[in-house]
């Protein structure tokens, strides 16, 4: 069973005006696309690898698991399918945000102070990544939670990647200038600030429920 | 009595040099910070092959905000009033780089990059280096195609590079982010930026379009020539 493209839980104009419908599309049908293209023609000779799955295929980089003619093509675009599919979920209509709340919020509060602060760092980091990458909110092995940046199309779940601070996302910003250059230009704090107006905290809370059990939903 | 500064206009790595005021005045110095050199045609005149509106977001903003922040890191520092090659080796501090480094090589990736175009650019190569090229690639259109290849296969933001050493060896090389072939110890002689914004605007995800306009229409064939020559001395 090949990967397939997800589609996107609402019409690519929703987001606006924070996230504008032209890089919507562009993202998910040709950044995203291209993911799951190439992760699929990387894979074609290695089915077994196919059946662990996106996430277990996530965790496996790094390690021997995959081949080492691949193992650069899966990190990149493995990586780069599981972000997105990840990214589209955890936005949403800008009526639909309310903020954090319930467990999720206590969490947040307990290992930041206040949801503020958490943003503070959230953004520090995603403005901070140098270059193309992510910024990430997430539950570490001990249940506590952690925001951190990965370069590229990496993510928290490359545990045995040298520099990766393992944890299971419960929310992600993508930084890759393609995520908001048509309307941002050079302006990524801008659209940082703007992107909480899209943050869907029901998913997040959902990710955060899972994350807690040691699972990573998808 | 302004302090007056001397740049050296033709030289790339040009700083601008700390100048003692006459005596009889205070001995207040001021280091001049590093400027943001303009490309060597108006930002308008690369179309239509890369817009006015790409060449005011990318050097009126991205590149100015290299050098601003660089000047700002190194204000009261020791590479203050440095050159900006030395400020970019600096700060590669052999591999560990500092928080300099990724504005410093920034800023001087990105005047090599305005200097390796010019309006009605591309086409082929003459001279020398046409005939390097064919040794060492095989023909002209494989260099292209290596080139390309090099652009496209830097995943995520980088640069793709044509290097000489000093028996004039071509070779093509690309790197990620800030990093440049200078502090690997290779000698650039062209250069094209595959960070998204370099891009953006004008193709948006298609950066193979962008890699071979870039190629067709747009390289300074003269100003390689000229670094292929200086890379020999």
């Amino acid at each position: 069973m090949a990967f397939e493209l997800p589609a996107l839980p609402y019409d690519y104009g929703t987001l606006e005006p924070h996230v504008d419908s032209q890089t919507m599309l562009i993202h998910h049908t040709k950044h995203h696309q291209a993911y799951v293209n190439n992760l699929n023609a990387a894979l074609d000779k290695f089915p077994e690898l196919k059946d662990l799955g996106l996430v277990d295929i996530n965790k496996a980089v790094g390690t021997t698991k995959l081949p080492g003619d691949v193992a650069t093509t899966i990190r990149n675009n493995g990586g780069g399918h599981y972000n997105h599919t990840f990214f589209w979920k955890v936005m949403t209509n800008p009526s639909n945000t309310n903020g954090p709340s319930g467990a999720v919020k206590e969490a947040i509060e307990a290992a930041f102070g206040s949801v503020d602060e958490m943003k503070t760092k959230f953004n520090a980091a995603a403005a901070g990544r140098f270059g193309s990458g992510w910024a990430w909110l997430g539950v570490k092995g001990d249940g506590s939670l952690a925001i951190t940046s990965t370069p590229n199309q990496d993510n928290p779940l490359m545990a045995s990647l040298p520099d990766t601070t393992a944890m299971v996302p419960i929310l992600g910003l993508d930084v890759w200038e393609h995520a908001y250059y048509l309307k941002y230009q050079n302006r990524r704090p801008e659209y940082i600030a703007a992107w909480w107006n899209v943050v869907n905290w029901e998913q997040v809370a959902a990710n955060f429920d899972a994350a807690k059990t040691g699972a990573v939903l998808l | 009595m302004a302090l007056s500064m001397k740049i050296q206009a033709s030289s790339l790595i040009a700083g601008q040099r700390r100048v003692r005021p006459m005596s009889g005045r205070r001995a207040v110095v001021t280091r001049a910070a590093l400027e943001l050199k303009a490309p060597p045609y108006a930002l308008d005149a690369l179309e239509p092959h890369m817009s006015k509106q790409t060449l005011e977001f990318h050097w009126g903003k991205h590149h100015r905000a290299y050098v601003d922040n660089m000047n700002k890191q190194i204000a009261g520092t020791p590479l203050d009033g440095k050159s900006l090659e030395e400020v970019v080796l600096a700060s590669w501090n052999g591999g560990n780089p500092t928080p300099v480094f990724n504005n410093a090589a920034q800023v001087w990736n990105h005047t090599f990059f305005w200097e390796s175009m010019k309006p009605n650019g591309g086409g082929a190569p003459t001279g020398k280096l046409a005939e390097a090229i064919a040794r060492d690639f095989g023909s002209y259109d494989k260099f292209k195609e290596e080139f390309k290849a090099a652009g496209l296969t830097q995943f995520g933001s980088g640069w793709a590079w044509l290097n000489a050493d000093k028996s004039g060896k071509l070779s093509i090389s690309k790197t990620p982010n800030a990093v440049t072939p200078v502090v690997e110890g290779k000698t650039p002689i062209l250069t094209v930026d595959v960070w998204e914004h370099a891009y953006y605007i004008d193709v948006q995800n298609r950066r193979p379009d962008y890699l071979t306009t870039f190629i067709e229409k747009l390289i300074n064939w003269d100003v390689v020539s000229e670094r292929y020559a200086a890379a020999q001395k």
